[in-house]
């Protein structure tokens, strides 16, 4: 097993006791609640005339089904409006902190527990939610977790767990001009595969992670779930310590140096051990484009799509009904796809400097006339610092519709969802069957800046072309 | 829902053909909307199962030969993509007691244990030859044997792999764990105060 990485030393700091079972039974310092994971946990709690054992420690927010067109009740969705307001008395009745609309902090819950300086290194994090893992680029461990175990945490602040191995993860060199961390996390996904990180946290580092921002950083773990590790991280620097400084719930004064302190220490140090090491060439990554249903299934946007005998043999019928799905053929430019939705937005890009990259593209442009584009804020702060830069009205003028925070077209909860086959460039984590709300709609996952390109040209494009 | 000791499940088994099968698949986000998990059962692979009428489409799930399946036979990374607990909640008030499969995502696998549903392993080789001989014969006896760690179709037998801290919390009906998370209230409060946050 691995030894001396941030993932055991964290573990360590936050082991309570071994249960008989072997399992340890691990402390979660932070845990973040929406209204779509916690329902039954809250009414369990209350069926059992129990109580929220550590309620400073959990903080809400309310960001899948939210209405990204107006944020205003009661929503048109009358599930949605009973849902909102079942979230609404249980942090009530709990003494739970809850950023709601009117606080001008709502957002998506991985936006804003970095946003606020809640998420902060040698944390451990469960959220009712997979993409937990985002939280993981400031040196924490954050993972996603049941409604039951929503429900463990909230009365006893702890999860029963089973160490897992760490995989060390080097992306080496520099990347090239178009190529984002969007694009490092699905090559990353490519070769190690949708299913090669179970069992594994993954440990990103090497040149290209030392100079990625946090934005990037969180992209990159966001989606370390669809390669199969629950938890992804990188370990803290002064990248990290910038970001935090400053924030809402940060440290501050003598207590923010003495922080800094502990996160030095959790890192994981020269004398790391790893089950497994992977070094992939970042100077050689192309911006990706996900063609099939999972999100592996991606090439090079300079690339055809795979032959399925050049597959290995447990990727093969995936791949066909992939192609049967996605109404592609083998063999074919990815370049070139025509899409008929493009959506911005979602917990992996939907932060201020995606929101700007995606701007730089459309200003003074307009998307296809064939084309529908959403552009979703990750927050409510999102939101405002984008529009005192003017963002909204360059997607405006380009033709996009700029909506209020929320996950909106990600998994379509909301009223944001695709038509029929319609073919979606997104910015988003997932494309699987369904995912954006049709049950034959299709989503090709990539960059913001590529989202961009492919709104004004009606079709994939590299964005390479355009920087 | 069970509770308590869970120590073998018999039936009849259900294949359900496919890698990469994730929770929006298992069970599409706008079901996810309900505030109970009571429904869920009915919601179980909807949009695969039914097309855009309400008609069925050919799935395992609709054919009668596999009607009262206790116990699904699935491949690879089953259960990849969301934390949503909707998909084992689905899956468990359908009917199904117990999953084995290739390989489980994480999260699946652990929302799975905590509403004692036992997902186990077995080899592809294993797994596609049940699905098969399921196909074939759907009414062979099929048990899940925690204790020993094994699979007994028909007459023949295959192993089973589990970790062991899952074996144990079902054997022991530990499973429903939070009665013995709270053991050690005393050890949790002093956590939350000597953490350094």
């Amino acid at each position: 097993m691995a030894k001396n990485t941030l993932y055991n030393k964290v573990w360590d700091l936050h082991k309570v006791a071994t249960l008989p079972t072997g399992q340890d039974q691990i402390f979660i310092g932070l845990h973040l609640v929406h209204e779509v994971t916690t329902p039954q946990a809250f009414a369990a709690i209350r069926e059992r005339k129990s109580k929220v054992g550590f309620p400073n420690r959990t903080f809400a927010t309310e960001d899948h089904i939210i209405p990204t067109e107006s944020q205003s009740h009661p929503y048109a969705d009358a599930q949605a409006e009973q849902m909102a307001q079942a979230l609404y008395k249980n942090v009530d009745e709990y003494g739970i902190r809850f950023f709601d609309t009117k606080s001008n902090k709502q957002g998506i819950v991985h936006v804003i527990g970095p946003e606020l300086g809640l998420t902060r290194p040698g944390m451990t994090i469960a959220c009712g939610d997979s993409h937990t893992s985002t939280h993981g680029a400031f040196g924490s461990l954050a993972f996603g977790i049941g409604t039951t175990e929503v429900g463990l945490v909230l009365e006893t602040q702890t999860l029963p767990l089973s160490p897992m191995k760490v995989r060390r993860i080097n992306v080496t060199g520099k990347l090239a001009k178009g190529v984002y961390a969007k694009d490092v996390v699905l090559k990353i996904i490519n070769v190690l595969g949708v299913e090669g990180g179970i069992g594994f946290a993954y440990e990103f580092g090497g040149d290209v992670f030392d100079a990625m921002t946090m934005d990037e950083r969180m992209t990159v773990c966001n989606m370390s779930i669809e390669g199969g590790a629950r938890i992804g991280y990188v370990n803290p620097d002064q990248t990290t310590f910038d970001y935090i400084n400053g924030r809402e719930f940060a440290p501050k004064g003598d207590d923010f140096d003495k922080a800094v302190l502990y996160w030095k220490s959790i890192a994981s140090g020269p004398d790391a051990e790893y089950d497994d090491v992977v070094t992939i060439d970042g100077s050689a990554i192309e911006p990706m484009v996900t063609w099939g249903v999972t999100p592996g299934q991606s090439v090079g946007v300079t690339q055809n799509l795979p032959q399925i005998e050049t597959l290995s043999d447990s990727q093969r019928q995936t791949a066909k009904d992939a192609y049967t799905y996605m109404k592609l053929q083998p063999g074919a430019p990815i370049h070139g796809t025509k899409v008929d939705v493009v959506f911005i937005g979602s917990c992996t890009n939907s932060r201020l400097s995606d929101m700007r990259e995606a701007a730089k593209f459309l200003q003074g442009k307009k998307i296809n006339s064939a084309v529908k584009a959403i552009v979703v804020p990750g927050s409510q702060q999102v939101k405002k610092a984008a529009e005192a830069e003017g963002l909204d009205v360059i997607f405006r003028a380009a033709g996009a519709e700029w909506r209020e925070a929320g996950c909106s077209m990600c998994l379509a909860m909301n009223p944001d969802r695709l038509i029929g086959d319609q073919v979606c460039a997104s910015t988003s984590n997932r494309n699987f069957m369904g995912r954006q709300g049709s049950s034959t709609g299709r989503t090709l996952l990539m960059s913001p800046a590529m989202a961009a390109v492919a709104a004004i040209q009606g079709c994939v494009t590299d964005v390479r072309e355009w920087v | 829902m069970s509770t308590g000791v869970i120590k073998t499940i018999s039936g009849t088994g259900v294949p359900i053909v496919g890698n990469d099968i994730d929770t929006d698949r298992i069970i599409p986000a706008r079901f996810l909307k309900e505030i109970t998990f009571e429904k869920m059962g009915n919601y179980l692979f909807f949009d695969v199962r039914f097309d855009a009428s309400g008609a069925a489409n050919p799935h395992p799930l609709n054919d009668e030969k596999f009607k009262g399946a206790s116990i699904a036979f699935v491949n690879k990374n089953f259960g990849c993509g969301s934390s949503r607990e909707h998909a084992p909640q689905a899956i468990m008030r359908y009917g199904i007691q117990a999953i084995v499969g290739e390989s489980f995502a994480e999260i699946f696998a652990g929302n799975c244990a905590r509403i004692g549903v036992p997902v186990v392993t077995a080899s592809a080789e294993i797994v596609e030859a049940i699905q098969a001989r399921l196909d074939a014969e759907p009414r062979t006896p099929v048990t899940v044997n925690l204790e020993t760690k094994e699979l007994l179709v028909g007459s023949d037998r295959f192993p089973i792999t589990l970790p062991d801290s899952r074996q144990k919390s079902f054997l022991n009906g530990s499973w429903n764990v939070l009665n013995l998370l709270k053991l050690n209230a005393d050890k949790i409060s002093e956590k939350d105060r000597t953490l350094s946050y």
